[in-house]
C-alpha cells in the first residue's frame, strides 16, 4: 500500500520538471494536469481502500534519503490514509478542473511546475513518520503554494498577499520546528521514538501552543488569519480551491498528528485554549466574510470559519479525552473530522465555481455580475449546491458535521471543570451565531453573483464553462449530497482514525433502521438524512403533481412587478455592500469598527452625494501593525550599518570575535 | 399492526397539521379584528384565498430564472416536513426520529435560505430589501432559537422532541428558571420567525415596513398561494411547538388507546386557540418596531436562551 503511495508521490514530483518543458507546449497544460489527476486518483484509491479495508494495518517505509543517520521514514496508519484521501480527492478534483480551466490561464509557465511539486509536498507532510521529512514537505507545500500565489505578481495586491503569506508561513514553520525541538529533545526526530518517549506535561503544554500557533497559522485560527484571505484568492482558482479546501486540512493533520497522537494524555487547559481561539474564529471568520465584495475573498473568509469549526470539535474533543470520557471525545472527533471531509468538498467546488464566473467573465466582485444563473446555468447549479451546503442546511453535508458537533457540546454539562463549564455553552453559541451568518453570506454570495440582472457588460456575455470544469463541480455537488442523506457510511470509516486517536469509536451506524444515525442513544438524539430528503422531495413533487393537474398550470410572462416602479436600470438591485447593511450596522461598529461618512453636497450644486464605509480590521490594527511598525523602526536603526567604510567593517568584525571569545571563556 | 397504527399516526399528522394551518391564522386575524371592533373576514377566508390563488395564471417577472419557479415547492416541501414532525395531539410519530429540534430549526431555516435567493431572483429594489433584512433578523433569531433548544435539551437529556414532550409532561420537570427564560426566548423566536408585530408586520404593504412581504412581492397565482401556506404551516408550528414543550399536559403517548387519543387531539386545539388568542391579544396591543430595534429585541431572547443554558450548567435544579 505504501509502496504504491510513494509511487505515486514520486511520479507527481518527477512531473515538476517536466512541467518546465511541458509549459512552452501547447497541449503541455493537458499532459501535466492529466497526470496529476492519474497520480491524485491513484493515491486517494489507495488511501480509501487502506482506511476501509486495512484500517489496522500500519505499513511503513524507510528510505535512504535526508538525514544521513536518520533516512526518511514514512507510515501509513488510519489517520494518514484518512488525511489522504482528503488531499487527493481535492488533488484529483482540482487537476479534472484545471484540464479546461488552464485556458484562462496566460502564463502557464508561472504555475505548471509547482502545481504537482505542491501536491507532492502535501502528501509527504502527511506521510511522513518523522520530524525531519515532515518539516521539510511541509516548508515545499509553503514555498510552492507561495509562488503560485504571486503566479500574477503584476498586481500590486497579489505581490502584498505572497509577501505576507511568506513572513506567516516562516514564522509558523518556525513554531513548529520549536515544537518539534522540544519533542526531539528526549527523544530524536522519528515519530516512533517521540510517541514512546512521553514528555513532561510541561513540555507537552508548550507543544500544545506552539503547535496552536504554526499549525494554526496555516489553516488561518484567527488571530494568525491575516494572510489567509490576501493568498488564497490571489493564486489561480484551482490552486485557491487546493489551498482553502486541502491545504487548511494538512495543518489540522498536522495539529492532530502531534496533539493527540505524539503527546501524552491531554490535560484539560488545553482544551480550553483550542475551544477560545476555535469558536471566535468561527464567528468573527464568517462575519469578515459577510463583509467582502470579492467572491474568492468571501470563500477565503468563510474557510477561516469553517477551521474555527473544526478546531472547535478538536478543542472538545481534548476535554472530553482529558475527563475521561472517551465515548464522547469519540464524537466530537469524528464530528472534526467530518467537517474536515466535508469542508473540503464544497470549498473545492465553491472556489471552482468561482473561477468558472472568473473565467467567463474576468471578475472576481459581486457587484459587477448578477444574472449568472441564466447564462451559466450548470455553473449556478452546482454552485447553489455548494452555498446550501456550506450553509449547514439539510439534507446536505455541512449540516451533520455541524449537528454532531452540537451533540457533542449537549454532553458538555457532564465535565467536572468550571472552566469548560462556562466556556463550551459560549462556543456552542458562537457556533449557532456563525451557522446563521454563513447562511446569510452564501445567500449574499449567490444572490448577487448569480441571481438578478448583470450589472456588467461582461456579466451579461458571459458563457458557461467548459466540460472539465462542470465535471468536476458535478462530482464535488453529488458527493455533498451524498455525504449529506448517507452520513453513517462516512462516520463509519472514521471509526478506525477515531480509535487510533482517542481511544474510542461511535457507535456503530451502518445498518441501523433507515440507515438513521444515532450519535449517543436513540432517545436522545437522531438524524436521518436520507428520510429528510425523501420526505422533503416526495412533498414537493405531491404538491407541484397537485396542483398542476387539479388547479393550474398556466404561466405567463409579464414585466417585474416591483410595487408598481420597476427601473430597467441593473444599478436600482441591491448590491454586495447594501445587502449586508443591516448586519453590518448591527455587529460591524463594535467588531470592525464601522462608520458610514455620508458626503452631500451643499445645495445647488451637480456633484453627486456618496457614501463611503469603513471598515477596519480590528485584529490587524492591534496586533499586526505594532510590530510591523517596531521591525520597521529597528531596521531603520540598525540601516546605518549598511554604509559603512571596510576598516568599520573590519573593527565590528574584530569587536564582535572578542565579545564571542569572551562569551565563551566566562 | 403496530407498523400500520404508525404510520397512520404520520399520515393522519401531515394531513393534520396541513388542514389546520389557515384556521389558526384565520382564527388570529378574526381575533386581531374584533379587538379592534370590526367585524373581520370569516374563519374560513384562507382557504378561500389559497384556493383562489391556486387556479389563478401565474404572471412571472420577464427575467425570473427557473430557481424562482421551483423555490416556492422547496419552501412548501421544507416547512411541511419540519411541521409533520412536530407533536401535536400524541407522541411517538412513526418517523419523529428522522430528525430531531436541531434539524427541525435546520429545515426551517433551508426554507429560509431560499426564500431569501427568490427576493434576489428577479433583481428589483424591494427583493433586495426584503432579503437583506430577513438575512439580517435570522442571523439573530436563529442562534436564539439553537440555544433555546440547547437548554430545553439540556433539561430533558435529549433533542428528540418526543423525548422531551414525554419527559416536560412527567413530574420530574418541576418549577424552573431556565425553563421560564427559555419559554420566553422562544416566544420572541417564535414571533420574529413569523413575520408578526413587532418585528414585522403580516398585513403590511407599505414598501418601506415589508420584510417578508417583500421578499414574496414578485410571486402570484399557485406559487403565492404555496409561499402562504408554508407561512401558515410555521405559524402552527411554532404554536404546537411552544405548546408541545411548554404545556405538554394531555398529549397522548405512544402506546395511548382511542379515547386518550380523541381527548389529546381535543386538548390541541383548545391549546391552539388559546395561543392564537394570546398572539392577537399581543399583536393588538403592541406597535410595530423600527427596522433597527428588532437586533436589540432578538439580542434580548439571545441572552436569555444563553442564561437559561448558563444556569443550566451552574445548577442542575435550575
Amino acid at each position: 500500500m505504501i509502496a504504491v503511495a510513494l509511487w505515486s508521490v514520486a511520479a507527481l514530483l518527477a512531473l515538476a520538471p517536466a512541467g518546465i518543458v511541458l509549459s512552452t507546449r501547447p497541449r503541455g497544460s493537458i499532459i501535466l494536469y492529466g497526470g496529476c489527476l492519474i497520480a491524485t486518483s491513484t493515491l486517494c484509491v489507495t488511501a480509501l481502500s487502506d482506511l476501509l479495508f486495512f484500517p489496522h494495518l500500519t505499513p511503513s517505509a524507510t528510505l535512504p534519503i535526508g538525514l544521513p543517520w536518520l533516512g526518511a521514514h514514512f507510515r501509513l496508519d488510519a489517520l494518514s490514509a484518512f488525511f489522504l484521501v482528503v488531499v487527493n480527492l481535492g488533488g484529483a478534483a482540482a487537476s479534472l478542473f484545471a484540464l479546461g480551466y488552464f485556458r484562462h490561464e496566460d502564463s502557464p509557465g508561472r504555475v505548471l511546475p509547482f502545481y504537482p511539486a505542491y501536491l507532492a509536498g502535501m502528501n509527504v507532510v502527511v506521510l511522513a513518520n518523522d520530524a525531519f521529512s515532515f518539516l521539510v514537505a511541509w516548508e515545499f507545500m509553503s514555498l510552492t503554494s507561495w509562488a503560485m500565489v504571486v503566479s500574477h505578481h503584476r498586481e500590486a495586491e497579489n505581490v502584498r498577499a505572497g509577501y505576507v503569506y511568506l513572513l506567516m508561513a516562516s514564522f509558523g514553520t518556525l513554531a513548529l520546528l520549536l515544537a518539534f525541538g522540544l519533542l526531539a529533545s528526549g527523544a530524536g526526530y522519528d515519530f516512533d521514538a517521540i510517541r514512546a518517549s512521553h514528555p513532561s506535561v510541561a513540555v507537552s503544554g508548550v507543544v500544545v501552543i506552539l503547535m496552536l500557533l504554526g499549525a494554526g497559522s496555516k489553516a488561518g485560527l484567527v488571530p494568525l488569519h491575516a494572510w489567509l484571505p490576501l493568498a488564497h484568492p490571489a493564486a489561480p482558482s484551482h490552486v485557491s480551491g487546493l489551498m482553502s479546501g486541502v491545504m487548511t486540512k494538512v495543518a489540522v493533520y498536522g495539529f492532530v498528528r502531534i496533539v493527540f497522537d505524539l503527546l501524552p494524555e491531554p490535560v484539560w487547559w488545553w482544551s480550553m485554549v483550542v475551544l477560545l481561539v476555535g469558536g471566535p474564529s468561527a464567528t468573527l471568520g464568517v462575519l469578515y466574510a459577510l463583509m467582502q465584495r470579492d467572491i474568492k475573498r468571501v470563500l477565503a473568509y468563510s474557510t477561516i470559519e469553517n477551521i474555527g469549526i473544526i478546531f472547535t470539535g478538536l478543542g472538545l474533543a481534548l476535554a472530553f479525552k482529558a475527563e475521561g470520557l472517551d465515548w464522547v471525545a469519540a464524537l466530537a472527533f469524528t464530528a472534526a473530522m467530518l467537517h474536515v471531509f466535508n469542508h473540503a468538498l464544497f470549498k473545492s467546488l465553491l472556489f471552482f465555481g468561482a473561477g468558472a464566473v472568473l473565467g467567463a467573465t474576468g471578475e472576481r466582485d459581486m457587484e459587477k455580475l448578477g444574472g449568472l444563473i441564466h447564462r451559466m446555468p450548470k455553473t449556478a447549479f452546482a454552485v447553489l449546491v455548494g452555498c446550501v451546503a456550506i450553509s449547514a442546511l439539510p439534507p446536505f453535508n455541512g449540516f451533520v458535521s455541524e449537528w454532531l458537533t452540537f451533540q457533542a457540546i449537549l454532553l458538555s454539562p457532564q465535565l467536572p471543570s468550571w472552566g469548560l463549564k462556562l466556556v463550551i455553552p459560549a462556543v456552542g453559541g458562537l457556533l449557532a451565531l456563525a451557522a446563521a451568518f454563513a447562511a446569510a453570506c452564501f445567500v449574499k454570495l449567490y444572490g448577487i453573483s448569480f441571481l438578478g440582472r448583470p450589472r456588467s457588460d461582461v456579466a451579461a456575455s458571459a458563457h458557461e464553462t467548459d466540460r472539465f470544469s462542470l465535471t468536476a463541480m458535478f462530482v464535488l455537488a453529488a458527493l455533498c449530497l451524498v455525504a449529506g442523506i448517507l452520513p453513517g457510511l462516512f462516520i463509519d470509516a472514521l471509526a478506525p482514525v477515531s480509535k487510533d486517536m482517542v481511544g474510542n469509536i461511535m457507535p456503530h451506524q451502518v445498518g441501523l433502521q433507515w440507515l438513521t444515525i444515532v450519535p449517543i442513544a436513540e432517545s436522545r438524539s437522531s438524524y436521518n438524512g436520507l428520510l429528510v430528503f425523501l420526505f422533503a422531495a416526495l412533498c414537493g413533487t405531491t404538491a407541484a403533481t397537485a396542483i398542476h393537474r387539479f388547479a393550474s398550470d398556466r404561466l405567463r410572462r409579464a414585466p417585474a412587478w416591483d410595487c408598481g416602479y420597476p427601473d430597467p436600470n441593473p444599478a436600482i438591485q441591491y448590491s454586495a455592500s447594501s445587502f449586508s447593511q443591516p448586519i453590518r450596522r448591527v455587529f460591524g461598529s463594535v467588531i470592525f469598527a464601522a462608520r458610514e461618512i455620508g458626503e452631500m453636497p451643499p445645495p445647488s450644486s451637480p456633484a453627486p452625494a456618496r457614501l463611503q464605509v469603513e471598515l477596519h480590521d480590528l485584529i490587524w490594527d492591534v496586533l499586526y501593525a505594532p510590530i510591523a511598525k517596531v521591525i520597521g523602526f529597528a531596521t531603520d536603526r540598525i540601516n546605518i550599518l549598511q554604509f559603512l567604510t571596510i576598516r568599520r567593517y573590519l573593527t565590528l568584525v574584530f569587536v564582535a570575535l572578542v565579545v564571542l571569545l569572551l562569551v565563551v571563556a566566562l | 399492526m403496530n407498523a400500520l397504527r404508525d404510520i397512520l399516526s404520520q399520515g393522519a399528522q401531515m394531513s393534520l397539521v396541513l388542514g389546520l394551518a389557515p384556521l389558526l391564522t384565520g382564527f388570529v386575524r378574526k381575533v386581531k379584528a374584533r379587538l379592534l371592533r370590526r367585524r373581520g373576514p370569516p374563519l374560513l377566508q384562507p382557504y378561500r384565498d389559497l384556493i383562489r390563488l391556486m387556479r389563478k395564471d401565474v404572471v412571472l417577472a420577464d427575467n425570473a430564472s427557473w430557481l424562482f419557479r421551483v423555490i416556492p415547492y422547496l419552501i412548501f416541501a421544507g416547512t411541511w416536513v419540519a411541521a409533520s414532525l412536530v407533536p401535536t395531539f400524541g407522541n411517538g410519530l412513526l418517523f419523529s426520529w428522522t430528525a430531531d429540534l436541531i434539524a427541525i430549526t435546520a429545515l426551517l431555516g433551508s426554507a429560509r435560505f431560499f426564500q431569501a435567493l427568490a427576493g434576489m431572483d428577479v433583481g428589483t429594489a424591494f427583493g433586495g430589501i426584503g432579503s437583506s433584512r430577513e438575512v439580517m433578523i435570522a442571523s439573530l433569531a436563529e442562534p436564539a432559537m439553537l440555544i433555546t433548544v440547547f437548554s430545553v435539551a439540556m433539561i430533558a437529556g435529549s433533542t428528540q422532541l418526543s423525548s422531551v414532550a414525554e419527559f416536560m409532561g412527567s413530574d420530574a420537570v418541576g418549577l424552573r428558571v431556565s425553563l421560564g427564560m427559555a419559554f420566553v426566548a422562544l416566544t420572541i423566536v417564535a414571533l420574529a420567525e413569523n413575520a408578526r408585530i413587532p418585528v414585522d408586520n403580516p398585513a403590511t404593504h407599505l414598501e418601506l415596513t415589508m420584510v417578508h412581504e417583500a421578499m414574496v412581492l414578485e410571486y402570484s397565482g399557485r406559487h403565492l398561494a404555496l409561499i402562504e401556506l408554508s407561512s401558515q404551516l410555521k405559524l402552527l408550528l411554532y404554536v404546537s411547538l411552544i405548546a408541545c414543550v411548554f404545556l405538554p399536559w394531555g398529549t397522548a403517548t405512544a402506546d395511548a388507546g382511542v379515547a386518550r387519543l380523541v381527548f389529546g387531539a381535543l386538548l390541541y386545539f383548545g391549546k391552539l386557540a388559546v395561543l392564537g388568542f394570546l398572539l392577537a391579544v399581543f399583536e393588538t396591543s403592541i406597535a410595530k418596531m423600527r427596522v433597527f430595534r428588532i437586533p436589540e429585541f432578538l439580542g434580548a431572547a439571545l441572552m436569555l436562551a444563553l442564561l437559561a443554558t448558563l444556569l443550566r450548567f451552574v445548577s442542575g435544579s435550575l
